[in-house]
Parts: C-alpha cells; structure tokens; sequence
C-alpha cells in the first residue's frame, strides 16, 4: 500500500492548500445597512479611474457630484447655473473672463480652496500625458492646441489662457467667443483639486479628498464606497443625513429586490422589467422625471446613398413611420417621452427647449411616410438596418419595435430590421471607424443644461460626437453666431434657429426624451433627482 | 508517483499557453476596446492614441501576446481600465468565488452522496422513484429561476435572508446562492451514486464482505462505498472548475462580487487584461483539479495506481 500512502498525503496536501487560499480573502468591513442616518444606495461600478476631469459616466459622476463643488451648481429642480465657489464671473467680451473664488472654502483635508486649486486641475485635466477622457472641455481655453494637440507630443504643460491674478482671482481666454461659457462650469471636469492630489496621486485615488459636502470614509473597489457627512462643509447645501453608502450591484434586478426586502434604501434605476409593479411595490415612492437624455437615431451621412439629394425625404418619411406613443406606453411604460425637438424639456422654455419645434415630421402619418420614402428615392438599399449593441440598456425592444412599425408603414415585412452588435466597444468602434451603413442608435445625455450642448457636439462639422459626420454650413453659422451673442437669450434664439436647420435636413430622427427612474424605502424622505437623472443625495432625510 | 505528477504538471505548460493565447485572441477580435471608454462619444484621437500607447494596443497583437506572458511569469497581470492592477481583482473575487464553490461542493458531497446511498440501496422503493422524480425537476428547472424564486421566497416574502450578498460574501451569506449554484451538479452525484451504488451492490466483494459477517454499516461505507465513489470523485473534480467559472448566473442574481462577475464586466468592457487574467487562473484550477481527481482514484482504489 506504499503508493496509496503517498497519494493520500499528495492529496491531503493540496486539499489543505485549496482550504488555505479560501481563508486568505476577506476582512473588509463594510455590509449592511450602515449607521442610523445613513442612506444605502444601489451603485455600478465606476468605468474610469475617480478624477474629475476623467470620468464621464453617471456611477462615478455620481461620487464626484458629492464629494466636489465647482465654481456653478445646476439648480436640481431649474437646471439653471447657480454661483456656488464663484463670487463673481466678469466679461466684457464673451471671450476674456475674470473669476473671482469665494474665499473660505476648504478641502475636507484642511486645504483651503483657491484660485490656483482650480487653475492646476484645469491644467491637469486638459494635458494629454495625464490621459483625462473629458479633457475636450478645456478645448475652449487658449492654448488647448499646444497642452493636447490631435497628433503628436504637447509642446506646453499648461494652458495659456489661464493666469492666476491673486489668491482668489483668475483669469481665462478662450480661443474664440463663447458667451454660455460661465454656465458650463458647473461640470464635475471643471471641479478645483487640491495639492495632495498631485503630492500622491495613487492615494488620492484609493481615498479621493474634495471640497464638497460629503467626505469618503472608505473604499473598496468594486463593492462599496462609504460616504459620511463633511461637518466642517462651508456650503449652504450641507448634508441633510449622516452620510451614504454606495453599494455596487451586479444587477438592477438584485439591487431592486434589496429595496423591496427593506435592506436598501435607495435605487435609482429601477429595471425595465420591474416597471409594471414599481406602483403595487412603492406606492409613492417612485420617482420618475424627465432627464437631460434624449435618443435619436444617427445616419451614416459618410455612405453616399444617406446623403444624396432628396434623401431628407427618406428621413422624414421614416420619422413620420415611427408610432413614438406606442412604443413609450407600452415598451418603456412611460419612462419615456415622445421627443418633438432636439433638445429636452429640462432646459425649460427660457433655455431653449421648443415643443413641437419637429411637427409633422414627428408625428405618427404611415401613409404620409410611405409617400414621402418613395418620393426620395425609396429605403437605400431596398432594407433598413438599425444598429444598436445588444450588451446593455435593453435596446433590442425598441429597436425591434421601431422596425415592426416602419414595415406597418411600408406594407413591408422586410422593410426593417434590427443589426445587433456584440459589445458596446464594438458598437462604438464602428461607429468611429464609420462602418455603419444604416441608421443607429444614438443617445445623448447632456453635460450641462444648455441648449449649446445638445446641437453642437452633436451636430457642428467635425464635431465630437458628430458620429453620422452631418455637415451644413447654416447650421454652423448659427452656431457661431449664437456663441459669440452676449445677450443670453438672443444667443438661445440663435441656437434655436440652428435647431431649425437640423429639422428641416432631419439630421437626425429624434425618438424620445428620457426618464430618470428612482425607488425608494419608507426610512428615507424628500428624495429627488436632478436633470442628470442623478439623486440629489444631500438633500434626503432619513427618519 | 512522483513522476507521474511531474508529468502531469508539466503537461499543463502547453495547455496553459494554448488557452491563453486563444482566449487573447478572441478578445483582440472583438475590436478597438478604447472606442468603448468614452462613453457615447468619441474619445479625442490624442486621448485615445495616449491610451492606447498605455494599455500596449498598439502593438502587433503577436507582441501584445509576448509581453503579457512575459509579465504574468513575474507575477504582473497588467491594469484594468478602471486603474485597478487585475492582480488586485483576482485577489477580491476569487476567495469569494472559492467560499462558494466549497459550500457548494460541500453540498454536492454531503446531500448528494447521501441521497444516493439512500436510493441506491432502495432501488424501486418510493424513496427512490420521490428523489428521482427530485433530481428530475432540479436538473430541468434553470438554474436562474431557482435563484430567483429563492431570493424572492426566503429573501423578500419570509425574510429569512437577505436577498443579497455583503461585499464581505461571509460563509453564512452564501448557503443559499451555493445551494442554488449546486443543485444541478448535486442532482448529477445522487444520480450517479445511486447507480453506481445499486450496481456494486451485487459485486462478488460485496456479498463476501456479508458472508463474512461485516456490520451492515462497515460494508456499506469500506466496501461498497468506497468502490462507487469513483464515477462521483471525478464528476466533482470536473466540476470545482465548472462551478468557478460558469457561477455568473448565480453571482448576479445574488450579488456576489467573484470571479464571474468580473469576468463579465471584462467581457463587456473588453478589457483584455481581465479577461485574459482571470481565464489564465481558471485554466490552471481546471488542471490541478484535474490533478487531484486522479490522485484520489489511487485513494480509493489502491488497484489503480501510476507509476
């Protein structure tokens, strides 16, 4: 029995090794409910590393939004710019700005915030070598061209746009008039850092320090973060509980049965699927209010066969195809809202949003829309085919449902058909490399609540998220006219009458403006989300 | 037996390479995964050449393929995008996932060998044809929808537990998601012992170990047992690195930050790193567990034996 020994001691051995690695794991606090006056809240795994000027997707603005102040703050119920560290933005020009910084502001280090917390961030945010996925927004500032030039090496470490006048004073020149400018600077990218990010970067990651009214007690990446009420806050939007937990869920399925079983306190977004009960499940405790998103449907105008004469025709035809109440009411079960414009009801009338501004080409006319594809030439291609990526935000629904109702309109079974992709990599990488040979999904959820932001990025020649590569040379007239208009609402008009251009050439079918979703429990009050579809976490109360 | 061992590790070396390469592979198929870190627009061309530079994709992937193999042999799996070294991501998800597969192969051995014993020795009894016609269910019903109905029966109506698991994922937390993670492969052990059971159950050592006079209890377990068990020690084998890797379904209905979660979340942000990463270390659970199967065989049965 001499082998038999052996083995049985080879595999007691590895059996104790196996045992050994399961016990190593583990030791991290955390879990439950947190504290008495803590909101838990469900949360996504941030994509991007937590730095202001490098995250730009909702679960890591999210942190940011309360752990940073900038130099504005949109009102959560008007969207509307409000100073927050500003004490005053001066121009005379719509191109030189003078910034003046409240004075008396601190980190939750102790460093006190001053002009030059923001003059560094902005420096670092815009610099190629640091990487920063948001560091366009710093494109604006004189000298962007020379700290992050399209190809090559920066041949300058700051902007020269940016000069500190005193402790509390900066200016900024931008490289061409932009009169919104002082409204865009409520963004998390434009948010003041202080030394001890650049001191010790790595640990500032591992632990962000900020200056707005929460500090981060803990984090462990990928599961929680621990946010606790800031009290030496100077602001007058102080926390109004103790602090919140942000919990990562694997599902928003899971995260929304946690909130039902009375073990979570917050989800703001409540699965697609959860839609139907959501009423029966929370009663009043459901929230759902437009957001600054709206959907459209791209076209590839870098294919020939979408952009030749009378195709505008075809356009407008398949936007007149599309029953966009039906497919609100019955697939999103009014999370959605029929779109009648570019932009999104948020903005308010005063900042440009225009109901109806589409008209007929947004309504539902099948046989009108049959008319009108005919008349320019008929379906490229003889088919439709709708891109989207399959991976997320469940998109074959409606895509598949936008199809049912262009083949209705056409008398066409095979009019229309959804092109599922993988991955929203892939999608997107298609999408850059202009692969794309029909329509595809196109969603847009706004930086700031400014009309700006929903045309020319969008729209403008070579824009950046001019993905279909539209191009027309009124419409970015208007636009340069409507940036350098230092009266606030000619500059709007203006950008309306640039929206005017994008319907008449329907450069894009707009779908529908979009919901934020949120549920929560009997433990929290005044909950709310603001025009980003995020919850205004420092303002909920906890009983 | 020594070289019997050596041998089957350095068998694994060529399997190793194989797998990752082809995982690498398939990965860098799917395209440029810096299109998809912007978010709905397009990264900035400087940006996205500067990433691109850090995270090597623009080399030839041969090359890609060289220096990853060259770091992970120095213990480097690279960086995730969100900033996070994968060496740190294996080393929060895997404890957690090895917690669950060992209460889930704890379950496997414990009701499924049992179960099968059971029936197996009332071959055609009902105890047999009610575990039976169990296993049956067990094996049809998906496994998503029996950690749905679970979660929502004991999480939300009785609140015996909670729905979801703590970052913590304790030993207690995750008797239910292993429970619902195991059942299918425990209904495979019952049925397996059950058979095998009932077959060895008329062998010649069985009705000599009787003849002989042996406790009922002492034939069963030392003769009868211990001879079945084989089949069942290599369907358990087999499966600890089926349950690591295919665990995703589990793992998000429950809220389990392992070792399928992250390998999801790599898929969908295709981070070649984590992906590759995470593969790499199944791939090489698979072997040794492989490994341990066949070192058991000489345990059991001292017949079989490598020299």
């Amino acid at each position: 029995m001499r082998g038999a020994t052996h083995a049985r001691w080879a595999a007691a051995a590895a059996a104790v090794a196996l045992a050994a690695t399961a016990c190593g794991g583990g030791g991290s606090n955390g879990g439950g409910g947190g504290g008495s006056g803590v909101v838990s809240s469900s949360w996504g795994d941030p994509q991007n590393p937590l730095e202001p000027a490098n995250t730009n997707e909702v679960q890591g603005g999210k942190v940011l939004d309360m752990i940073f102040r900038g130099l504005k703050r949109y009102d959560a119920k008007t969207g509307a710019a409000q100073d927050m560290l500003a004490q005053k933005i001066d121009t005379s020009d719509s191109q030189n700005f003078t910034i003046t910084v409240k004075s008396g502001w601190k980190f939750s280090n102790g460093e006190a915030v001053t002009a030059q917390s923001f003059v560094d961030a902005w420096n670092y945010g815009a610099s190629l070598k640091n990487n920063q996925k948001n560091a366009y927004f710093f494109g604006y500032i004189d000298g962007y061209d020379k700290v992050h030039p399209d190809t090559g090496t920066q041949s300058a470490d700051k902007l020269s746009g940016l000069k500190v006048t005193g402790t509390d004073t900066f200016t900024v020149k931008l490289n061409q008039k932009f009169s919104t400018f002082p409204d865009t600077l409520g963004y998390v990218a434009y948010a003041p850092l202080p030394k001890a990010f650049f001191d010790d970067h790595a640990a500032w990651l591992k632990k962000p320090v900020g200056n707005g009214p929460y500090s981060v007690d803990s984090y462990t990446k990928g599961s929680l973060m621990s946010l606790r009420k800031w009290d030496g806050y100077p602001g007058t939007d102080k926390a109004q509980n103790d602090g919140v937990d942000l919990k990562v869920y694997t599902d928003n399925n899971t995260a929304y049965t946690d909130l039902i079983a009375g073990n979570l306190d917050l989800v703001d977004d409540v699965p697609a699927s959860q839609l139907k009960n959501v009423k029966s499940d929370l009663g009043g405790r459901y929230i759902n209010t437009p957001a600054g998103i709206i959907q459209t449907l791209a076209f590839p105008f870098y294919d020939k066969n979408w952009d030749k004469s009378g195709s505008e025709k075809v356009r407008k035809g398949l936007s007149m195809a599309i029953d966009r109440d039906q497919i609100t009411n019955t697939i999103f079960q009014k999370t959605r809202t029929p779109a009648t414009d570019w932009t999104s009801p948020v903005l308010g009338k005063a900042g440009g949003f225009q109901d109806g501004l589409c008209g007929g080409s947004c309504t539902y006319n099948p046989t009108e829309a049959k008319k009108l594809i005919q008349e320019g030439g008929g379906l490229p291609g003889g088919q439709l085919k709708i891109s989207y990526n399959a991976d997320t935000g469940s998109h074959k629904e409606w895509v598949d449902a936008v199809c049912h109702s262009v083949n209705n309109a056409m008398g066409d079974d095979k009019a229309c058909v959804g092109n599922p992709i993988g991955t929203f990599a892939d999608f997107r990488n298609q999408i850059t490399q202009h692969k794309m040979s029909g329509p595809f999904r196109a969603g847009w959820q706004m930086d700031y609540p400014l009309i700006q932001n929903f045309l020319q990025p969008l729209y403008y020649t070579n824009a950046s998220s001019n993905d279909g590569k539209w191009s027309n040379k009124d419409f970015d007239k208007l636009v340069d006219r409507a940036n350098a208009e230092t009266d606030r609402a000619k500059a709007v008009s203006l950008f309306q009458q640039a929206e005017g251009v994008v319907r008449d050439n329907m450069a894009a079918i707009p779908l529908w403006y979009q919901n934020g979703s949120a549920g929560y429990s009997d433990r929290v009050s005044n909950v709310a989300l603001n025009q980003f579809s995020v919850p205004v976490y420092n303002e909920i109360k906890v009983s | 037996m020594g070289r019997y061992v050596i041998r089957r590790l350095l068998q694994m070396i060529p399997v190793f390479i194989g797998a990752t390469l082809l995982i690498f592979l398939m990965v860098n198929v799917m395209g440029d995964p810096i299109a998809g870190l912007c978010g709905e627009r397009q990264c900035d061309p400087a940006t996205a050449t500067q990433l691109r530079k850090e995270f090597g994709l623009d080399q030839p992937v041969w090359q890609q393929y060289l220096t990853y193999m060259g770091n992970v042999f120095t213990g480097d799996f690279g960086t995730a995008f969100n900033g996070q070294p994968v060496t740190e991501l294996m080393g929060s998800a895997f404890p957690v996932t090895i917690r669950l597969t060992i209460v889930a192969i704890l379950f496997e051995i414990v009701i499924g060998i049992t179960l099968g014993v059971i029936t197996g020795l009332r071959r055609g009894r009902p105890v047999d044809s009610g575990v039976l016609l169990l296993t049956l269910v067990v094996i049809s019903v998906p496994t998503f929808v029996t950690g749905l109905l679970l979660q929502l029966l004991l999480g939300v109506e009785w609140g015996w537990i909670k729905p979801s698991v703590s970052p913590d994922a304790a030993f207690g937390e995750l008797i239910v998601p292993g429970l619902v993670l195991a059942s299918v492969s425990l209904a495979y052990v019952t049925r397996l012992t059950r058979t095998s059971i009932a077959e060895n159950r008329r062998s010649d050592y069985v009705r000599t170990a009787v003849a002989k006079g042996l406790p009922r209890r002492r034939v069963i377990t030392k003769h009868l047992l211990r001879n079945s068990l084989i089949p069942v020690v290599t369907f358990i084998g087999t499966d600890i690195g089926a349950l690591m890797g295919g665990a995703i379904v589990t793992e998000r209905i429950f809220n389990i930050h392992g070792v399928g979660y992250q390998l999801y979340q790599g898929i969908l942000r295709q981070n070649t790193q984590t992906v590759v990463g995470f593969v790499t270390v199944l791939v090489i659970v698979f072997l040794v567990a492989n490994l341990l199967v066949d070192l058991l065989y000489a345990v059991l049965d001292p017949r079989i034996r490598y020299a």
